[in-house]
């Protein structure tokens, strides 16, 4: 013991390393070990699988999800932003945005989404012919704006009040002010949280089954557990699960790329 | 309904202030301001921290709007809530202490973006005004580029030139060389001097002392939000008569030689 103490701080930090290297891979090992593994491949990974899913998984399930994505991320964007500058303004559009906000981060999404669906076309008899999809979408977009209102509010609060006051003082209008001057820097501000935003949504399209999907309209979720239940077989997840990687490891990064381009600092 | 175009060239003088007070809550920061600059005028208004001065300023194109009192900007009382404070703003540009220039845009386009879109000129039109405003200004060679990518003292200058590109009857200067190293203060205070010589209107809030001295025609001292004393730039700053702004030039010229019993004469005052 005594003489591990007198050990030279350097030796002593790198053979605390190693230990802690070694440990990992110990634990590694003891928790591989025992694991079925032909059967986690047959049952996970099985290539067999993933062949037949091909190519509809790509043309029908990843197109229906990316569709869905994006008409939720630009409704629920243009929407939110209607939304944060009712609440930012004073009067009675404030105190509804601020209810409408609350309500639907308040509620969980499938439940909206549900409702939303089987309203509509009751609601509207002039729409019963809709497909539910439409009316699911339109969920997405009624809580995505939820989110991104506050997201946005925040982006344009944290523009610096000069910004506005030389917009102005140029003659500038309220409005001009806003589109112009505020709004481009807020969204530039605010990326990244639009980002998880938009990553969050991708995922989220999965709800939409509830509204009820036809074959042609199933996204990456619904395609692969109807799968898992065709071949009694697991692998149609962990297909769905890379689908949906391959979409949003770029879009990351490409929103990274973006935030710096952006960058006013450059 | 009144829908009033500044009438420029009416006999008015441009900037015609009265009883002008300014609170911000209890707190009573402009108390009485009676001010009237003439056509062609260079007035530059000095005094301590907290004086009011800005805040005379910022009212006088209602970024705050006046508690009390009329302010008649180009013709057009900015007090009424029926005048087109956007249209009267227009013609009167303004220079803040922190440049306030656009980050996202460059010079050029901080330079045209409300020529676009407040007066409606043609793209080309704008751009050829900013370029002759930005080459006044002498960054002829600094056109595109970001305000990030310029010094203090050529953001300024960006900003002067913004402004100039509304062709303006009035600017507004607020405190424009405070937030600027020592030596790219004289950059920007010769471009304002030669604004001045050209016949421009200007209301200047500014420490520069021998810039109120040798450019302004008449210089107003503010304490305790009124006008303590002014008159002709020369004899206010060179051999003001009231107590209070000799002390305060004083202490401003020679900051290093503090007198203890001044001191206590002014908060007797």
């Amino acid at each position: 013991m005594a003489a591990f103490i007198h050990l030279r701080p350097t030796t002593r930090r790198r053979l605390g390393r190693w230990a802690t290297y070694v440990l990992a891979v110990v634990v590694v090992v003891v928790v591989a070990l025992p694991v079925n593994w032909p059967e986690i491949g047959r049952l996970f990974f099985n290539p067999e699988i993933a062949a037949k899913m091909w190519p509809t998984v790509v043309t029908v399930a990843l197109k229906n999800t990316l569709i869905y994505t994006f008409a939720g991320f630009v409704g629920g964007t243009i929407f939110g932003t209607v939304l944060a500058l009712m609440k930012i303004g004073r009067g009675p559009f404030g105190a509804f945005a601020t209810a409408y906000i609350e309500f639907f981060r308040g509620i969980p999404m499938l439940l909206t989404i549900f409702a939303i669906a089987f309203m509509i076309p009751i609601a509207f008899p002039g729409a019963s012919q809709l497909s539910g999809v439409v009316g699911g979408v339109i969920g997405l977009i009624m809580v995505t704006a939820a989110y991104t209102a506050e997201i946005i509010r925040s982006g344009i609060q944290a523009v610096p009040p000069g910004q506005a006051e030389a917009a102005r003082s140029l003659g500038m209008s309220s409005l001009q002010t806003m589109f112009w001057v505020v709004l481009p820097q807020g969204f530039r501000i605010v990326i990244p949280p639009l980002t998880n935003e938009f990553v969050m949504l991708l995922k989220d399209t999965s709800l939409i089954f509830i509204a009820g999907l036809m074959v042609t309209e199933k996204e990456l979720t619904t395609f692969a557990r109807d799968d898992v239940s065709k071949y009694f077989n697991a692998t149609p997840l962990m297909v769905a699960a890379a689908a949906y990687l391959v979409v949003t490891l770029p879009l990351t990064w490409m929103a990274g790329k973006l935030e710096k381009k952006l960058d006013p600092k450059r | 309904m009144s829908y009033l175009v500044p009438s420029v060239e009416s006999a008015q003088p441009p900037v015609v202030i009265r009883g002008l007070h300014k609170s911000f809550g209890d707190n009573e920061v402009l108390r009485g301001i009676d001010l009237t600059v003439r056509s062609g005028e260079v007035v530059c208004i000095i005094g301590p921290s907290g004086s009011g001065k800005s805040t005379l300023l910022r009212c006088v194109n209602t970024l705050e709007s006046p508690t009390r009192g009329s302010i008649q900007l180009l013709g057009a009382e900015v007090t009424d809530p029926d005048v087109e404070i956007n249209q009267v703003r227009t013609h009167v540009g303004m220079v803040f202490q922190s440049f306030n220039l656009f980050p996202n845009m460059t010079a050029i386009g901080n330079c045209t973006i409300a020529q676009r879109q407040v007066l409606k000129r043609s793209k080309a039109e704008a751009i050829e005004i900013a370029k002759k405003n930005l080459t006044m200004v002498g960054l002829s060679d600094r056109m595109d580029y970001y305000p990030a990518q310029l010094s203090g003292g050529q953001q300024q200058r960006v900003a002067i030139a913004r402004a100039l590109s509304m062709d303006p009857k009035v600017m507004l200067f607020d405190e424009p060389t405070a937030a600027l190293d020592p030596e790219l203060v004289g950059d920007v205070l010769a471009v304002m001097r030669d604004l001045a010589k050209a016949g421009m209107t200007m209301l200047v809030v500014t420490h520069e002392m021998l810039f109120a001295r040798d450019v302004s025609d008449r210089t107003i001292f503010m304490d305790g939000g009124v006008i303590v004393e002014e008159g002709p730039s020369a004899t206010l700053v060179t051999a003001p008569s009231h107590k209070r702004t000799q002390i305060f030039l004083k202490r401003v010229l020679n900051p290093t030689a503090i007198d203890d019993s001044e001191l206590g004469e002014t908060e007797a005052d």
